[in-house]
């Protein structure tokens, strides 16, 4: 197991997107945030905190989405859905999809599908906290990026956070 | 996570692990159905058949509205306007129709066993929509998602199920689920309407005072009188039992806690829940009817998911 962040550079990392997020949308003005379930709220949940403490004053709008309905490989595997919780509507709202790992593209590809059920967004973006890049199955890129590597198939990447596995850490298994 | 059986037959069937699963899911789904575009792609490539050799409104209405929100392509069959009518046996029919690449079959059938005779006969997962005086597997399914929802648990509840306990699914499928899922159950009516031993056969309290069932329960969860089931007489008029055993609001006021009223519907208005207790704000019928729909498509969901894993 190599590690890709240790706490300190996970947290540093999670700082510098939720300020790169708020470069790109002034005062979050028009802009909701969306982590996708189960994994992606352990991110979104933490660069929301931060965003909050940026704008102490702003309501943000944030919500949860499991794309579990929406898989492509539904005829293969089942599997069990998790909660969606999007309280407001995306209409016409610029939307930061937020996830951890990207990988072949498909979870995200499931995640526009599902999020175009709840409205017609203006603009929707991609925030990553690790991106394994040249491993893409379909044309999808982030908009943000926690941290690139470059790993192969027979490697996972695997995100430890406090509150579940008892310390903060980004692993190549 | 599969579901241990590959058909919905029975609650029988189950183990307390898949009632917590089809609960689970069909939470999701009460929430897609909240959303503007209450459909999900999920079973795009499935073609289900409602077969209805039985009358029915809620249930076919569900299935169907459930099979349609996730996309799956339906086809509806009733008895009486079909070669049935022919003398067409019922093997026959199914296999026709699953030769046309059929995925799953929900079917009503008022003689019990029928669809696990099926079953044993087609590779079509096949849901069980109500088997004479069997089972009614999702309507228990969806009596327990309205519990929970409303009591926030099922295990340690007091549930008592009134009524015309002998001729009905409901009842028997109810009994099933709520032992399974940990809460304390009462049948009450009057005897001519509760199969002897039930408390041994099931381990269920037995009631024949209406007052004390109420008394005693959370839940009341009323049934209809099966007229059509009924082919002697076990009880002189309707008039008459509706003083013995109908709830209404005034019963209902006079009790020293606040229950809930739930009925599979069609309710027989006036017979075993008068107008003024089935519209109350304790009654939750229509609550049922709506997470009946959630319940449904859970079922479905589940038992499609990994299908060409399983051929």
């Amino acid at each position: 197991m190599k590690t890709v962040l240790n706490e300190q550079q996970l947290a540093f990392t999670i700082k510098r997107l939720s300020h790169q997020v708020l470069e790109n949308h002034v005062d979050l003005e028009n802009t909701v945030l969306i982590g996708l379930q189960p994994r992606g709220i352990f991110v979104s949940d933490q660069v929301v905190q931060q965003l909050q403490q940026l704008l102490p004053a702003h309501k943000i709008n944030y919500g949860k989405l499991d794309i579990t309905f929406y898989r492509d490989d539904i005829r293969k595997e089942l599997h069990i859905p998790n909660h969606t919780d999007i309280p407001f509507s995306i209409e016409n709202k610029n939307v930061v999809l937020i996830d951890d790992v990207l990988y072949t593209g498909r979870t995200i590809r499931a995640a526009l599908d599902a999020l175009l059920d709840f409205g017609r967004p203006s603009k929707v973006e991609l925030c990553i906290l690790i991106d394994r890049r040249f491993s893409r199955q379909l044309p999808i890129q982030p908009d943000y990026v926690g941290k690139a590597i470059d790993s192969i198939v027979s490697q996972k990447v695997k995100v430890f956070w406090k509150q579940r596995d008892g310390r903060d850490e980004v692993a190549l298994v | 996570m599969q579901l241990s059986v590959k058909h919905l037959l029975g609650i029988r069937d189950l183990i307390p692990q898949d009632i917590q699963t089809i609960l689970d899911t069909a939470t999701q789904f009460k929430e897609v159905l909240q959303r503007p575009i209450k459909k999900v792609p999920s079973l795009r490539d499935v073609t289900i058949v409602n077969l209805f050799f039985e009358n029915s409104t809620r249930t076919r209405i569900s299935f169907e509205l459930a099979e349609k929100r996730l996309s799956a392509d339906t086809v509806n069959f009733s008895a009486s306007a079909s070669s049935v009518a022919k003398g067409e046996t019922l093997l026959d029919t199914v296999n026709n129709i699953l030769s046309m690449k059929v995925d799953m079959v929900v079917m009503r059938h008022s003689a019990s066993g029928a669809p696990h005779f099926l079953a044993q006969h087609i590779p079509a997962a096949i849901i069980n929509a109500g088997d004479g005086i069997n089972e009614h597997p999702t309507q228990a399914l969806l009596d327990a998602f309205s519990i929970r929802e409303k009591l926030g648990n099922i295990a340690g509840k007091k549930i008592a199920i009134i009524g015309d306990i002998m001729h009905s699914r409901v009842a028997l499928s109810n009994i099933y689920l709520l032992k399974k899922m940990g809460a304390e159950v009462m049948v009450a009516g009057p005897p001519t309407l509760i199969p002897k031993y039930m408390k041994e056969a099931f381990d269920v309290r037995v009631e024949y005072n209406l007052r004390n069932a109420l008394e005693w329960c959370d839940v009341a969860n009323v049934l209809r009188i099966q007229l059509e089931r009924q082919n002697q007489v076990l009880f002189s008029s309707l008039r008459e039992y509706n003083l013995a055993y109908g709830i209404n609001k005034k019963l209902l006021d006079s009790l020293s806690k606040e229950i809930i009223i739930m009925h599979p519907g069609p309710i027989n208005r006036g017979v075993e829940l008068d107008s003024d207790a089935a519209d109350s704000k304790q009654s939750i019928i229509l609550q049922q009817v709506e997470n009946g729909l959630a319940v449904r498509m859970a079922v479905l969901y589940l038992l499609s998911g990994g299908r060409e894993m399983n051929n």
